[in-house]
């Protein structure tokens, strides 16, 4: 607890004491919120362990109705936009506003081709009937429950994809205070914690690329 | 995060601040008006609206319930319909848990106390507090919404498969309580937050006030298990409206995980109900006992204990359900856990009350109240969780006892203590002593009136949630809903009184308990910034022996400008310092 400041910067709200307690709060909050998310989608996860504990070979047989190749080139996407951002705090941290930018609309952009991908990848399957539930009306899987594979396909991938979007309009946010000129090294808080964000966005992709569309 | 924490001991220069009995201006003199409170980021007002909202939920739901008890009268239709029955019962249920019991305790009184218990002026994040709240209204919108429109009839759990093919307004209560849940989660990551980072100079972890600890350790299940419900719901959702046949068996998916989901969220959820309820007995009965807390570590860890435990026996609401032998026989052990650490409390409080000079204030009836009640609360509660026992009582009164029990003479009877322990703090008003103390005879009248009854008939077989019964049961249930009406004329007198303080001229002192608690070295109200000082502590926050001056330190030179610049006398306090 640090006590003993006398300069209270114009970014530091009136209730903390200094800017080193301003970002470590808003730093572990984030973190309380990640842990929130990762239960959130633990629902989902358990969902599919226990269904895919039920009918292994429909989770096997349904898997290679998903395109691995498009699924592989979203990883590497996603992971590729993990790095910028992450190049972006550094920026912050170096006081380089013009690279803070440019690593920023990168990540955006990047972000926007996986949501595009996707896109295709939905269009795809609706095209040839695969929806979830009750409307689904594909007959190219033998099993008699392939419609429970492609539901929990499509709540895992479509509350992700909602995490992108959001992700999108959060890193748009930021990219706009930077052009503005409102970080620099002394202070960068809501491009770290941000990041931190989509790191996780990445990080729950890379559980679902293997568990849905590498099933052997 | 890696927390490293480094303890170390520093010398602050402090000087004693003396709250003024007449403050000049208050948090309700400043910023004032409809626009500055709907506004507002400051954690008392906001626990002021939530306080507000809680109460009007309550006479909502309580309005429900007494309907309920009048149709249950007679055995047979007393006044309204079997379809209305269940639609009222729904209701009742959804609102007193969703509504009222979640954010009662943390978002109202805990959102006003936590900051000055701290010693700090805000909660870590102001505005995400304001944007919580509003979600909470949000909720409640979607759910008047269901009421306007064909109302539920589910029953508060939403049970497939019957919640994904009835007729009434299932998506927009989900909905509702899915969008609830977000306010939630941001309050208990606000709260986590807040007692990690900013603490006032000198309060260690072994000073933190009880209350905290049930604050922080009740965050802590509402981060962990609210978003299961969030997406439980969601899944729900998306059965009515897609029909994504998760929970369907014509789908190949299987009602019974809903079951589990729900559960694993809604059993944690009862700890987060009552552990914050846990936090007020600590504070009031130190206050009126004079007295320090009897194993302040014991009751510190035994609700962390609590939270932990809480997440491993959702299955004992699944006894008969067709979960496996197995998966019955360790739940139920593990229910049985849970009755360790909640005994160690009981046991801790009264403890504490051995030799204090106890004075029988309005708060600390209710908490007498509380440590009777919740015990047979507690007690049953392992009955139920004994799986021979439990085969008998499921869905019996028994149950719907047990339940009010601990939720109504537990964490409700907390709420009133700490409503009332907290009064002339937040309102700078106190209320009528002798009218409390009627107020809280009629609720303890009326209370085991309505429910002692319940664990009787229960046990003799009549099932919860039915529209008529067998003459046999006809005494039990007049006995109980008589006993109702006594506790409605109990809660309008609380209303009634205190309402008319908040109107009266005469201005609570700024310590009318003589407690030692931080929260109550600031003026009664407490200025907006709830101190014009930085507190330093330097003692426990039950230490009552030592002399009330040396609670009342805070930094001699302020940075922030507040305060005043004389010499102080230098202090030594340890600080924990946190470095992410
Ligand atoms: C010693 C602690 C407790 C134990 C061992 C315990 C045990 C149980 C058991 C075994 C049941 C299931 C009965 C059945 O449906 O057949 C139950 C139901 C219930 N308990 Fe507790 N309980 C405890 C404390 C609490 C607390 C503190 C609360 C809330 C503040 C609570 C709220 C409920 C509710 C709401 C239900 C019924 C849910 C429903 O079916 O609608 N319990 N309890
Ligand atoms: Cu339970």
């Amino acid at each position: 607890m640090a006590n003993q400041t006398s300069s209270h910067p114009a970014h530091v709200h009136h209730h903390f004491v200094d800017s080193d307690q301003q970002f470590d709060t808003a730093k572990m909050g984030m973190w309380v919120f990640l842990v929130n998310e990762i239960l959130f989608f633990g629902g989902l996860f358990c969902a599919y362990i226990v269904y895919r504990t039920w009918y292994p070979e429909l989770f096997s047989e349904a898997a290679h109705e998903l395109n691995t190749l498009w699924g592989a080139v979203n990883t590497v996407v996603l992971i590729g936009s993990s790095l910028t951002v992450a190049m972006a705090i550094r920026s912050a941290q170096k006081n380089q506003t013009k690279g803070l930018k440019i690593n920023l609309l990168i990540t955006i952009a990047l972000a926007c081709v996986f949501m595009v991908i996707k896109g295709f990848e939905y269009s795809h399957k609706f095209h040839l009937g695969i929806f979830p539930g009750e409307y689904y009306t594909f007959t190219g899987i033998e099993h008699p429950q392939a419609n429970i594979f492609f539901s929990i396909y499509y709540m895992l991938t479509g509350v992700h994809a909602l995490h992108v979007l959001v992700g999108i309009g959060l890193i748009t946010w930021i990219y706009l205070r930077a052009r503005k000129g409102e970080f620099s090294s002394e202070y960068y808080t809501p491009v770290e914690i941000t990041g931190l964000y989509w790191h996780l966005v990445d990080l729950i992709w890379i559980f679902l690329f293997p568990l849905l569309y590498l099933i052997e | 995060m890696a927390d490293a924490e480094v303890s170390n001991v520093k010398t602050l220069q402090v000087k004693r601040f003396k709250p003024s009995e007449n403050p000049k201006s208050t948090f309700f003199s400043e910023e004032k008006g409809l626009w500055a409170w709907m506004t507002t980021v400051d954690h008392k007002k906001i626990g002021l609206m939530y306080l507000g909202s809680v109460a009007l939920f309550f006479l909502l739901g309580g309005a429900l319930a007494l309907l309920l008890r009048t149709e249950l009268l007679t055995p047979a239709k007393t006044f309204i319909e079997a379809d209305t029955y269940n639609q009222f019962f729904t209701l009742h249920g959804a609102i007193m848990v969703f509504f009222v019991l979640i954010p009662s305790i943390p978002a109202a009184l805990g959102n006003f106390v936590l900051p000055m218990q701290l010693g700090a002026k805000d909660v870590a994040f102001p505005r995400l507090n304001l944007a919580s709240f509003y979600i909470y209204v949000v909720g409640a919108i979607f759910t008047f919404i269901a009421l306007a429109n064909n109302g539920l009839d589910t029953g508060w759990t939403f049970y497939t498969p019957y919640s994904t093919g009835s007729t009434s307004s299932v998506v927009w209560v989900t909905l509702g309580v899915f969008i609830l849940g977000f306010s939630s989660i941001l309050t208990g990551t606000n709260f986590i937050t807040t007692v990690h980072k900013l603490r006032a100079p000198g309060i260690t972890w072994g000073k933190l006030p009880l209350n905290i600890w049930a604050l922080y350790a009740t965050s802590i299940i509402q981060v962990l298990a609210t978003p299961v419900l969030a997406i439980t719901v969601l899944l729900l959702t998306m059965e009515r409206t897609l029909g994504i046949g998760i929970f369907d068996p014509a789908l190949g998916g299987d009602p019974v995980l809903f079951q589990h989901f729900f559960w694993f969220y809604s059993h944690p959820a009862v700890y987060i109900m009552i552990v914050p309820g846990f936090g007020i007995i600590s504070e009031v009965i130190t206050a009126f006992s004079k007295k320090h807390i009897f194993g302040y570590w014991a009751i510190a860890l035994s609700s962390l204990a609590i939270a932990f435990i809480g997440f491993l026996v959702w299955g004992h609401h699944m006894f008969t359900s067709g979960q496996s032998a197995v998966a019955t026989t360790i739940f139920s052990f593990l229910t049985f856990l849970v009755g360790i650490p909640t005994g160690i409390k009981i046991l801790n409080w009264v403890a504490t009350l051995y030799k204090g000079s106890i004075e029988m204030k309005t708060p600390m009836l209710y908490v007498f109240m509380f440590l009777f009640l919740f015990s047979i609360g507690g007690f049953t509660g392992i009955m139920l969780g004994s799986l021979s026992a439990d085969i008998h009582l499921h869905d019996t009164y028994y149950v719907v006892a047990h339940f009010h029990y601990v939720m109504m003479g537990g964490t409700l009877i907390a709420l009133l203590a700490g409503l009332h322990y907290w009064w002339p703090k937040m309102t700078g008003k106190m209320y009528n002593e002798t009218q409390g103390k009627i107020a809280a005879f009629l609720i303890f009248v009326g209370f085991n009136m309505t429910f002692l009854p319940q664990f009787i008939m229960g046990s003799q077989g009549m099932p919860r949630r039915y529209y008529n019964y067998i003459d046999q049961f006809t005494p039990f249930h007049q006995t109980s809903t008589i006993g109702s009406y006594v506790l409605g004329v109990g809660f309008l007198l609380i209303a009634y009184y205190l309402f008319r303080s908040i109107f009266s001229d005469e201005r609570a002192p700024s310590n009318p308990w003589n407690s030692r608690g931080l929260e109550w070295q600031s003026t009664s109200p407490p200025d907006l910034h709830n101190f014009d000082h930085t507190p330093v502590v330097i003692h426990g926050p039950y230490d009552y022996h030592k002399p009330m001056e040396e609670f009342q330190l805070g930094l001699a030179a302020s940075h922030n400008g507040h305060g005043g610049h004389g010499h102080g006398e230098s202090v030594e306090v340890t600080t924990e310092t946190e470095k992410a």
